[in-house]
């Protein structure tokens, strides 16, 4: 392993948030100063299409107690812990529910359950992990949480992976001290999602799918009272008034920040982030992006499919063009990643796929030399599944694999009970920010989505009693328009939120949006 | 990228005709021809179950059940794309559920109904043993079930094939959840964890923890003890830390 001072070289030499050009700092608003990706920027200046002004907020559509803008993990742990309390909830959805990066998160979820292991390594080694950058009370509710939401996933019927004693499997990712991340198979999320949206239905809460929130709407006291949303299917555009919002809409894989192909959902397109900074939500972090080490690299159809950390868990290496080992493979993402960058980069040590693309391999064979036979089709089910169908057999050969942009570290800055500094406006899950830090651990996000999604629902149902919505208006997006055209940096060519990619056309071949 | 785009390839889209460039992915094709997706697109990684495609190509009288975003385009191939299956799913509460027998047929009756005809299988997209589940669930084996069903992204194929219209995804489903939550036991070391936590085991070293500045964090990051790969007979050296005061190793 690398020491602290090792680690933060490799960083500032060769992980992409450091490179030159890559970030630029917020000019307007309540985000002034900050620095983030400049594809995030561009959004911040963009112009909406839906024109604030021709919204008549004086004809609401529905009335709810609690808003929750986001169907994955998150939206849907708020949902069902605000629906227990009694509130009116409501779930909206750009796409459709369960469509989320939580669904594709391969290698599981972390708790300290093991008997050697405690909340406060968890604590030490998410710090850690993060560059000590992490917000101490958000990282704290985390790892006190998470025992209890791994035993409530399992009640709901999650179907974790055992081992052979029938205690629960629990498997290493980098920068943990101990083996506590909790898998089922390499589906963790997708088995999750379905069981949770499952959960959902069975409690009846509502859900409003193919309907992205354009637009927050504050009311006289500036308190988030609602949103303003676009039917995907028939572009009708309406009003909720709400008395809480909470927002888990989730990431920004899908700006390709830098180029780099994504293992992100179609739909992670910062929606979220471009709404709430409108609305005056502080950000935090937001220009730390995680980029995870492998990336597929080969074949082009998989391009930046994620390769689950698992695999390293269960020891396959990293290797060289050169088969030389060239960094330990439980070291944290980041570093992992700048590692592999600096060999196909710097050193030249990289291996060049038939497209031409360079990357280094991961060697999967190990895992079944290591572990025993049989291994792979027992951890790694979707994996092999999904090479096998390329005709590459990874029990037999490794992968070939390569950086890919993975998660947004940073997001929207919140309290302990994930409450922004928007009266009235929470966020949970990929949205928000600072409990990982610069970057976050593997296994942490399954996590943070449920820690977070529960705190806030349970926070928001309690708090809906005592509220009444005063009027609403939508001045903030244009007195937040009328700041960037002051400054002349408006750009009216970019539509903010952007809510669908545009792969047409050449954009199609472009190689990088897998 | 350039040895693609010289050689192309005629396909249909909803039986209009598109020129795309070989080697490209049903969904990059789509892309390609100018579709800008709403439905039938998602994790655009074979997991979501959004993009479920019939597809013939020429020569064939099969109706091919494909994942767009993981199959191949083939020269002439005809496409066209069902993004929603509606499905049956039947009101339940798992809490007051059990296992026992016959619990599947009796909030799903419709399996009963399986003709053995075996196209579930044939179309899923994951290559489960679709029918075969179905005739565990009427057997009442809710646990071969939920192993069998376990690769099951919930697309629908099946269900929109099914002459004995069952929906077989939720039947899956709840012989999973049946099985997650009253057959597999969750470890008495959870339970004690949790309780550990609300007493307040941690409360002091937690508290410790984050009023610690960034030297004394870092230093006790540093003292960490790693748990190895082969950790058989592995025991901490120190299974107290980081508790009062950090030992200095």
């Amino acid at each position: 392993m690398l020491s602290l001072k090792e680690r933060q070289e490799l960083l500032r030499e060769f992980h992409p948030d450091f490179r030159e050009g890559g970030r630029r700092e917020i000019k307007v608003g309540i985000n002034r100063g900050e620095r983030v990706p400049n594809e995030l920027a561009d959004l911040f200046e963009g112009v909406n299409a839906i024109r604030p002004e021709k919204i008549d907020l004086t004809r609401v559509k529905e009335d709810v107690d609690v808003l929750i803008i986001g169907g994955g993990g998150g939206g849907a742990s708020a949902a069902l812990f605000a629906a227990e309390r009694g509130a009116k909830t409501l779930v909206t959805t750009k796409l459709r529910f369960g469509d989320s990066n939580t669904i594709m998160a391969e290698g599981g979820i972390q708790a300290a359950v093991g008997e050697f292991d405690s909340p406060a390594l968890h604590y030490l080694d998410t710090m850690g992990g993060g560059g000590f950058y992490n917000l101490p009370n958000l990282v704290h509710a985390l790892v006190t949480d998470a025992p209890m939401i791994l035993e409530w996933l399992a009640r709901l019927g999650v179907m974790f992976d055992r081992n052979d004693q029938g205690g629960l499997l629990a498997s290493f990712a980098g920068g943990q001290c101990r083996r506590r991340v909790h898998s089922a198979a390499d589906y963790t999320g997708m088995e999750i999602m379905r069981v949770m949206r499952d959960e959902v239905y069975s409690q009846g809460i509502e859900i409003m799918e193919f309907s992205p929130a354009v637009e927050l709407v504050l009311d006289d006291q500036g308190r988030c009272a609602g949103a303003v949303f676009v039917n995907l299917d028939t572009r009708e555009q309406f009003v909720i008034r709400s008395k809480i919002v909470i927002l888990a809409t989730g990431g920004i894989g899908r700006l390709h920040i830098q180029g780099f192909p994504t293992t992100n959902h179609y739909g992670a397109t910062a929606d979220g982030l471009v709404i709430a900074n409108r609305a005056g939500a502080k950000i935090i972090l937001m220009d730390a992006i995680q980029f995870h080490p492998t990336g597929t690299a080969y074949p082009e159809q998989l391009l930046g499919l994620l390769v689950s950390e698992a695999f390293r868990g269960w020891s396959a290496q990293l290797v060289n063009g050169e088969g030389q080992r060239f960094i330990n493979e439980l070291e944290t993402r980041d570093i992992t990643s700048s590692a592999t960058i600096r060999e196909v980069g710097k050193r030249k040590k990289g291996v060049p796929s038939p497209t031409g693309m360079q990357g280094v391999w991961l060697d999967t064979p190990l895992v079944e030399i290591n572990k025993g036979k049989g291994t792979i089709h027992r951890i790694f089910p979707h994996l092999f599944h999904r090479f096998h169908t390329f005709g590459i057999e990874i029990t037999k050969e490794p992968i070939l694999v390569y950086p890919t942009q993975h998660y947004q570290n940073g997001g929207i800055f919140v309290d302990e009970h994930g409450e922004t500094t928007v009266k009235n406006l929470f966020a949970a899950g990929e949205v928000s920010g600072g409990v990982h830090g610069r970057n976050r651990l593997g296994g942490n996000s399954l996590l943070d989505i449920f820690v977070f999604g529960r705190r806030a629902g349970i926070l928001a149902a309690e708090r809906a009693k005592d509220i009444s919505v005063g009027k609403l208006t939508l001045g903030h997006v244009l007195d937040y328009e009328k700041e960037l055209e002051k400054s002349g940096i408006l750009k009216k060519q970019i539509q903010a939120p952007l809510l669908l990619p545009d792969y047409r056309y050449e954009k199609a071949l472009t190689g990088v949006h897998l | 990228m350039e040895s693609q785009q010289k050689k192309s390839i005629s396909i249909f889209i909803f039986g209009r005709k598109y020129e795309v460039p070989k080697g490209l992915t049903i969904q990059k094709a789509m892309e390609y021809s100018g579709y800008q997706f709403i439905r039938s697109c998602g994790c655009r990684g074979g997991i979501c179950g959004a993009c479920v495609t019939e597809y013939r190509v020429p020569g064939k009288y099969q109706l091919k059940v494909a994942l767009a975003c993981q199959t191949l385009t083939e020269p002439e191939m005809q496409i066209t794309q069902s993004p929603f299956v509606p499905m049956n799913r039947a009101p339940y509460a798992l809490e007051q559920l059990k296992n026992q027998s016959g619990i599947l047929g009796k909030i799903y009756p419709e399996i009963y109904r399986c003709l053995q005809c075996n196209t579930c299988t044939r179309v899923c997209p994951m290559e489960i043993q679709v029918m075969e589940y179905i005739a565990h669930a009427i057997r009442g084996e809710t646990e071969t079930v939920a192993t069998l069903s376990f690769q099951c992204i919930m697309c629908g194929a099946c269900v929109s094939k099914c002459p004995a219209e069952i929906s077989q995804p939720n039947v899956a489903l709840l012989a999973r959840r049946i099985y997650g939550r009253h057959m597999l036991v969750i470890p008495d070391g959870v339970y004690q964890r949790i309780s550990d936590i609300q007493k307040g085991k941690y409360t002091r070293v937690l508290e410790q923890l984050v009023q610690m500045d960034q030297e004394q964090l870092t230093h006790t990051y540093t003292l960490r003890e790693q748990e190895p790969q082969d950790n058989r007979g592995w025991t901490p050296k120190h299974p107290t830390f980081p508790e009062d005061p950090p030992a200095d190793r």
